[in-house]
């Protein structure tokens, strides 16, 4: 008998009219320690299955139908006290951002020892001592320290690290973990899955991980349930799943991976469309519409799930992958501009466009009424790039790593301490205001959080009018036609101008976003982690779309992203920055491939594949820890405090950017992973 | 000006399903104005309201048209009397119409009420703004004088002021905006803060846009919930403050009265047990500034969905 038994579970939202069936008769089981993952697009229901098991729904939430079996016990059929014995207890639970998932107001032990003391009866002292304990088991450094801090004292790998000592405090035999890494850095995301895998091995827990990305999943789960629209698709062994999906959902999710699709050579596969309405949706496959392979039945009829007896795989589709040939052409991101299946014309290489020199910006912290300055915030520290016109150039680095700063100051939004910015040739600061103004042009930003960018009180015309309207250009029908131009290149009906932003979804915003930065016909667009906030498979719509007007426009793009895998679709040449400077520069594949820089290789190693071969038997030697931070950065190479090669002349002298191969590649380190060419050193002494 | 890609998807194509699907929102689209409308009308509380304060307005303007009592004249024949044949609610201890005063009064509450409360608005909210936006020393010295100026009882200076610069209705009208306008100001200062660092006003920047279009155009119209909302209850509270200052002796000087004087008047007889001159006067006034309070609450919940609802909401709907 498994730990945990789901059978036929329903959840219902009620909204002002009618309901939303989030969970829609969802079945599948978990084994002692064992770890089965959850995964799907955001609104499949998969975060709503786990709050469902657990009884914690949101405010208009029913109470789910069918059956949750933990050891045999049927939960739904339990009363609220008895419910509340388990939780924590019984299944402890992780949630996706753990800064507001514990109280700021208490210290991180207190939060633990209160668990311990409900669950446990234990008294105060021994609660204490327990949650040091526990502490220490998820590795966090110094625990007893760190029992005495509060929540907002933490980083945000030491957050998720209290959250799951809190949740592992009672010894659980069930955890739930509801995208435990989402919002957490690349190289501190694998920390904390290797954390939970080791746990589970060691208390013999059974684990229940939702994801929405394969990666993830790939090298931690056991089985793996593929969600949509409020059901499983497909459930499969991890091996079996990886080595060949059978519902076309599951195939569409691998063909949406930038990696999968770089390494192919081919062009990023976007799944077409939206999921359905969940409050109404078809009585037939639900991926129908959306699907390379439906036939009439699959729009009629609803697939039942056929089960491979032995293994205990499911999968409901009436034409799984491998039995029929495709029926629908393969869709096209949404732009006109490329057809459907082919790569857009890679694009000719002009001019230096953008040249950045010595760039430095430093934020002062003042303290007390005079604003007396007791330190500085090294943003930026010396960076130095240039970009040519055609250009990409990816920007990868962690969160505090001054990217974000990097493009305000080449939008103009801030002012450089030092050095220098050249759009063309010319110095932005050195021009007078008016020629500056006329100069934004030139350069326009797209930004992470579409929704805070765009004014909610605007319809989108009058938000991608707006650049027109202040930069004065072409007259009112003009501006009107230039407006439905754009519209129809980011793939958006042009019913979709008398909208206003909320009523678009993520990847819709971020085309109306993409749209509003084209309009002044720039040349340079700094996107600013366009597509860190959008699910896999609208992630490669709005990439493709992005690099479809980049060949268009013959544009050149700044694409900053802390994710590698996105930047290396679009990218020409990869920059790495860590605590403001510059860690190493080249050829997209050349940095991927041969990274030079350790903190490169922690980067890439950190990077999911979704292959579970590959992630199961991967040696990391990644960083280990967090990035310091920048109000005091640490002496000599900043990556030192992290960095397994380091030795002491790190510490004295800071490395230069130096040259690493043939094609411009750099990297600033004092001991390479490539080393160095006899030709390299000769130059490098003199 | 690049002319249109030709290989847009044609309907029937089977490309084209994507932009189809690509439709934001399933329904026409809506202007905020009419969706705004859609959750106001939700309230039942508040469309009441909403009502009670049209027939006042009715009542008071259109009133007079109907009915003719006389309120110039004191009849000493009259005092006092209960309602009856010819006057419907009584008269007063001077022989005057109740019923034709309460509309004549109604009128200068309503008139000093509304001006004073939008007129505080239209101060609040352009100084916290301007303070809001300017930031550093000069937001530092203009809020400091606000909170200067709340340290002043505001019964104080609104007796000083009708004191010392006559009773006229300009002057209840300056006096009362003029102490009623700081709750509104903080608030839009505070709403400009939040508002001027968001991407949106960022991305008006970096497109060149300057100051007066992102304070004209992304940040005024985002605090205008505040500003609505607020301006239903100061309105609210100018027609209490009135009443006070009547209530205190304060108010117009006769023949001109509003319903505090009345109210005020009625007061001295409570022994009596002449009801007719205190309950139609203190009704009117609880139930204006009552109506106005609710229809606030209810602004509030249509400009800011996502805020708890306001306790004076009864039922759910």
């Amino acid at each position: 008998m498994a730990l945990l038994e789901v059978r036929d579970l329903h959840t219902r939202i009620k909204l002002k009219r009618g309901a939303v069936r989030a969970v829609d008769g969802v079945s599948f089981s978990v084994e002692a320690g064992e770890t089965v993952g959850l995964v799907g697009e955001s609104g499949c229901g998969k975060t709503l299955t786990a709050l469902s098991i657990m009884r914690l729904l949101p405010a208009g939430g029913s109470s789910p139908r069918g059956s949750v079996l933990l050891d045999g016990r049927d939960l739904l059929r339990l009363d609220e006290d008895e419910m509340a014995g388990v939780r924590g207890n019984d299944i402890g639970m992780i949630f996706q951002d753990p800064m507001t998932a514990l109280n700021p107001t208490m210290t991180v032990g207190r939060q633990i020892s209160e668990a311990v003391r409900i669950h446990r009866g234990a008294g105060k002292r021994a609660a204490r001592e327990r949650a040091v304990e526990v502490l220490r088991q998820v590795g966090m450094p110094s625990p007893e320290q760190r029992a005495a801090d509060y929540p907002h004292q933490l980083s945000g790998g030491m957050r998720q690290r209290a959250m799951i000592a809190m949740a592992l405090a009672a010894e659980p035999r069930l955890l739930i973990a509801d995208e435990p890494t989402t919002a957490l850095d690349p190289t501190v995301r694998r920390q904390i899955l290797e954390l939970i895998d080791g746990l589970r091995e060691r208390l013999g827990m059974a684990v229940v991980l939702v994801a929405h990305d394969l990666g993830v999943i790939a090298g931690h789960a056991d089985r793996v349930n593929v969600m949509y629209a409020g059901r499983i698709v497909e459930s499969a062994r991890t091996a079996r799943l990886y080595a060949g999906p059978r519902h076309p959902y599951t195939e569409a999710l691998f063909d949406a991976l930038p990696d999968r699709a770089a390494e192919g050579g081919t062009r990023l596969y976007s799944i077409p469309g939206q999921p359905p309405d969940p409050a109404d949706p078809p009585a037939a496959c639900r991926f129908a519409a959306r699907c390379r392979y439906a036939q009439e039945d699959c729009r009629t009829q609803d697939p039942p799930y056929r089960t491979d007896e032995e293994t205990g795989d499911r999968y409901a589709c009436f034409h799984p992958v491998g039995t029929t040939q495709r029926t629908g052409a393969e869709p096209a991101a949404g732009t006109g501009i490329a057809a459907a299946g082919r790569e857009p014309a890679p694009v000719q290489l002009g001019d230096v466009l953008l040249e950045v020199t010595d760039l430095v910006k430093d934020y002062p912290v003042t303290k007390g009424l005079l604003r007396r300055r007791v330190g500085t915030v090294s943003a930026v520290a010396g960076v130095s790039f240039s970009l040519r016109a055609g250009e990409t150039l990816g920007l990868v680095g962690e969160t505090g790593c001054g990217k974000t700063t990097l493009a305000r100051l080449i939008v103009g939004l801030e002012a450089s301490t030092s050095g220098t910015i050249r759009v063309a040739g010319e110095d932005l600061a050195a021009l007078t205001p008016r020629a500056r103004r006329r100069r934004r042009r030139d350069v326009q930003l797209m930004f992470q959080d579409t929704h805070a960018a765009m004014d909610p009180r605007m319809r989108t015309r009058a938000v991608v009018r707006e650049p027109l309207d202040i930069q004065r250009i072409g007259d009112r029908a003009f501006r009107e036609a230039r407006i439905r131009e754009l519209f129809e290149q980011v793939g958006l009906p042009v019913s979709a101008l008398e909208r206003y932003p909320h009523e678009f979804s993520g990847g819709q915003r971020q085309r109306v976003g993409l749209a509003r930065a084209l309009a002044p016909a720039p040349r340079l667009i700094v996107a600013d982690e366009p597509v860190s906030a959008l699910d896999a498979s609208i992630q490669s719509q709005v990439l493709s779309v992005m690099k479809d007007v980049r060949s268009e426009f013959g544009l050149s793009y700044l694409f900053i992203s802390h994710d590698l895998s996105a930047v290396r679709h679009l990218a020409d040449r990869i920059a790495v920055m860590y605590l403001g400077k510059l860690v190493e520069l080249g050829p997209a594949e050349a940095v991927r491939a041969r990274p030079v820089h350790p903190y490169t290789r922690a980067l890439v190693d950190a990077v999911p594949v979704a292959d579970p071969a590959v992630e199961r038997g991967r040696i990391v030697t990644g960083a280990g820890g967090e990035p310091p931070s920048a109000l005091d950065p640490p002496s000599g190479c900043r990556f030192r405090t992290r960095c397994p090669a380091a030795r002491e002349i790190c510490a004295r002298q800071e490395p230069p950017l130096a040259r690493h191969g043939p094609d411009g590649h750099q990297a600033a380190c004092h001991f390479p992973l490539v080393p160095l060419s006899a030709e390299e050193v000769d130059t490098r002494r003199r | 000006m690049r002319m249109l890609s030709p290989a847009f998807p044609e309907p029937g194509d089977p490309g084209s399903s994507a932009g189809a699907l690509l439709e934001p929102a399933p329904g026409p689209p809506r202007s905020l104005f009419r969706r705004g409308l859609a959750a106001f009308l939700e309230h039942k509380l508040a469309v009441a309201a909403v009502g009670v304060l049209a027939c006042y307005i009715v009542f008071c303007y259109l009133g007079p048209v109907f009915y003719h009592g006389d309120t110039s004249q004191v009849r000493m024949g009259e005092l006092t009397r209960p309602p009856g044949a010819g006057r419907p609610l009584g008269t007063d201890q001077q022989g005057v119409d109740e019923l034709g005063k309460l509309m004549r009064s109604g009128r200068v509450t309503l008139e000093v009420g509304v001006t004073s409360g939008l007129l505080a608005s239209v101060i609040g909210t352009l100084y916290g703004a301007v303070a809001g936006y300017a930031g550093g020393w000069v937001d530092a010295l203009m809020m400091r004088t606000v909170d200067a100026l709340m340290a002043i009882p505001i019964v104080f200076a609104l007796v000083y002021l009708a004191a010392t610069r006559g009773r006229t209705k300009t002057v209840f009208i300056l006096a009362i905006a003029l102490t009623s306008w700081f709750g509104l100001t903080r608030l839009t200062r505070g709403d400009t803060l939040a508002l001027k660092v968001r991407d949106y006003v960022a991305a008006c920047r970096m497109m060149g846009g300057r100051t007066p279009r992102i304070l004209t155009r992304h940040i005024l119209p985002n605090t205008a919930g505040t500003t609505i909302v607020n301006t239903s209850l100061t309105v609210a509270d100018s027609v209490f403050a009135l009443s006070v200052l009547s209530y205190l002796g304060l108010g117009l000087p006769a023949p001109d009265d509003d319903w505090g004087g009345m109210f005020a008047a009625g007061a001295g007889y409570l022994d009596q047990g002449y009801w007719w001159m205190i309950y139609p006067p203190g009704l009117s006034i609880v139930l204006v500034i009552v109506s106005c309070t609710l229809v606030g609450d209810a602004l509030r919940d249509v400009f800011e969905p996502r805020r708890p609802q306001g306790v004076t909401r009864l039922w759910p709907s």
